[in-house]
């Protein structure tokens, strides 16, 4: 076995026993980051593998999220039939989005504008959707706490971090067979010369289309998770513009293209940011917008010393080659 | 095996092919040349698939082809190299000539034998670990058709692969497509403005000036009509 496959089984059952070690903040600050990892991971497939650059996730984590949790909110029914409406859902706008780009040759900044339009103008249709509250947003039931009931995904904070772990664990994996399959290889000729791509008879439109489908797949599992484990939907700050910077720049930081990466970002930012928020507050000093500003800053260190970010660099150092 | 009937081809009035025909018998090594402007590599990007002609037909094996994307004019069987290069930079040798061989192989383990293969062949093999945007020019060049070759045409459109290549790397690389006419049935058809290789290596030759094609026959015959010497030759001197 690898140096870096030890380093990574340590690190899953470093992560595996953690709650038992843990405070109930420290538990809800792992959760976010394995959130992150695993939305970062999602995303990674369509920039990262395939070069196309969405800077609208949030999208597929707003419409997911809405998609289950208005399935529980009006029918009672657990998220296990809702995410199958929340995928569809998802792949259906994402093939939707890729179509009409990768169809009419919109590609780069464009096409990165086209995915925030359809962001902003999703979020400006669920403002309007009494269906599922319109700005007020939509609150789930918080019945019981205590105990895990599996089939409604609700229950204490310790199994939402196991289902997260679990997601984000899975995503890596499905991500490392990807990437030595060919659609990997077919994904990263893609992102590194199209032209030359399609000489090589890769169909390039419909396997970027492919690539955008499974990315917001991928992000409609994390928008399950959302609306089930915070349990209150705003379309306001679902579809923020925000929330899809946020899910981007764990990636970029760790390391775009990687595998590992998109979980180095994601732990390096959550646990920076909010041990900065939390100095601040214990230093009794209330800065509006810090957190923005300290993304703004990591990334420009990372962007000037470490253009192809933290991971590769790491990765060297450590003689890792996961 | 291949027919170019007719074809013309404008960009905003520019008519950078007009009316140009030809045909290529199969196993042949085929040498398209002229001076700059002339219209070479139009001809191979409307072959290849990248520009629809607006007049003429091409067939190839006798199936109409003109129209056709890229990736379905690769999956007919031709096979082209970039005269601008354009490696997959951040991959690996290896794995730029994996992604070739995945066209006519569906999972990766033989697409890499046969990539392996592949790299041997062009002397690259003792690169394949590096990343291609690594490689020197000639470098490059080769592994242009080595990730054409892994396609497995069965016709390959070369676009001035052997521009600056030092003489000796030039007979290699002659020696190379050569061998791979001969033991592989490979038709070859190259752009070249080295002189050298097109007389070292092609049976026939097309000579084309503003877009049309002036002349045609083998190399002797070519470098003793009038209208090439003065088009062409008569501005080149590295006969």
């Amino acid at each position: 076995m690898s140096r870096g496959r030890v380093a990574l089984a340590l690190l899953f059952a470093a992560l595996a026993v953690f709650p038992a070690f843990a405070g109930p903040y420290a538990l809800s600050v792992a959760t976010l980051v394995l959130y992150f990892a695993y939305t970062g991971q999602a995303w990674n497939v369509m920039m990262g593998f395939a070069g196309q650059l969405s800077l609208g996730h949030s999208l597929y984590v707003g419409v997911g999220a809405y998609a289950a949790g208005a399935i529980f909110f009006h029918y009672g029914i657990g998220p296990w039939a809702g995410l199958w409406v929340a995928i569809l859902l998802c792949v259906a706008l994402g093939v939707l989005i890729g179509f009409l780009a990768f169809r009419f040759g919109i590609s780069g900044v464009y096409f990165a504008l086209l995915t925030i339009a359809f962001a902003e103008f999703t979020r400006i249709g669920f403002d309007h959707l009494d269906w599922v509250g319109g700005p007020g947003g939509m609150f789930l039931r918080v019945a019981q706490r205590d105990t895990w009931d599996i089939a409604n995904f609700r229950g204490p904070p310790l199994m939402y971090y196991y289902v997260i772990l679990a997601l984000a664990s899975l995503a890596l994996v499905l991500c490392h067979f990807l990437l030595k399959s060919r659609a990997g290889y077919y994904w990263q000729a893609i992102r590194e010369n199209e032209e030359a791509a399609q000489a090589l008879g890769i169909n390039t439109f419909r396997w970027k289309v492919c690539a955008v489908a499974l990315s917001s797949a991928m992000t409609a599992v994390a928008g399950v998770f959302f609306a089930f484990y915070y349990n209150n939907l705003f379309p306001e700050q679902i579809f923020n513009i925000s929330r899809s910077i946020e899910i981007i720049l764990g990636p970029i930081i760790g390391g775009l293209g990687t595998l590992f990466g998109p979980i180095l970002g994601a732990a390096v930012l959550t646990l920076l940011s909010d041990g900065i928020t939390e100095l601040l507050a214990a230093l009794g000093w209330e800065i509006p917008g810090v957190k923005q500003v300290f993304y703004g800053v990591v990334l420009l260190v990372v962007v000037m010393f470490l253009p192809h970010g933290i991971w590769p660099a790491l990765a060297r150092r450590l003689k890792l080659d996961a | 095996m291949l027919e170019v009937r007719n074809i013309s081809k404008s960009f905003r009035g520019l008519r950078a092919v007009r009316d140009a025909s030809f045909t290529l018998p199969e196993g042949g090594i085929n040498g398209l040349i002229g001076p700059n402007g002339a219209g070479k590599t139009t001809i191979f990007n409307v072959i290849a698939g990248v520009y629809a002609p607006d007049l003429g037909e091409i067939l190839f094996e006798g199936r109409r082809i003109d129209g056709l994307r890229p990736d379905q004019v690769c999956a007919a069987g031709i096979g082209r190299t970039f005269q601008i290069v354009k490696p997959f930079a951040g991959l690996s040798v290896l794995d730029n000539v994996i992604v070739g061989a995945l066209h006519r192989e569906r999972s990766v383990a033989p697409a890499r034998a046969y990539a392996v293969s592949i790299l041997e062949k062009l002397r690259l093999a003792p690169k394949r670990d590096l990343p291609a945007a690594s490689l020197t020019l000639p470098d490059r060049k080769r592994l242009e058709v080595a990730r054409a070759l892994a396609t497995r045409p069965r016709l390959l459109l070369l676009d001035e692969v052997m521009a600056g290549l030092r003489p000796t790397e030039c007979d290699e690389m002659v020696e190379v497509f050569r061998s791979l006419n001969r033991s592989e049935g490979l038709t070859i058809l190259l752009i070249e403005h080295v002189m050298r290789a097109v007389m070292a290596l092609a049976g026939h030759i097309g000579v084309l000036h503003h877009g049309e094609v002036i002349a045609r026959g083998t190399p002797a015959e070519v470098v003793r009509n009038p209208a090439v010497l003065e088009c062409y030759l008569g501005e080149e001197t590295e006969v």
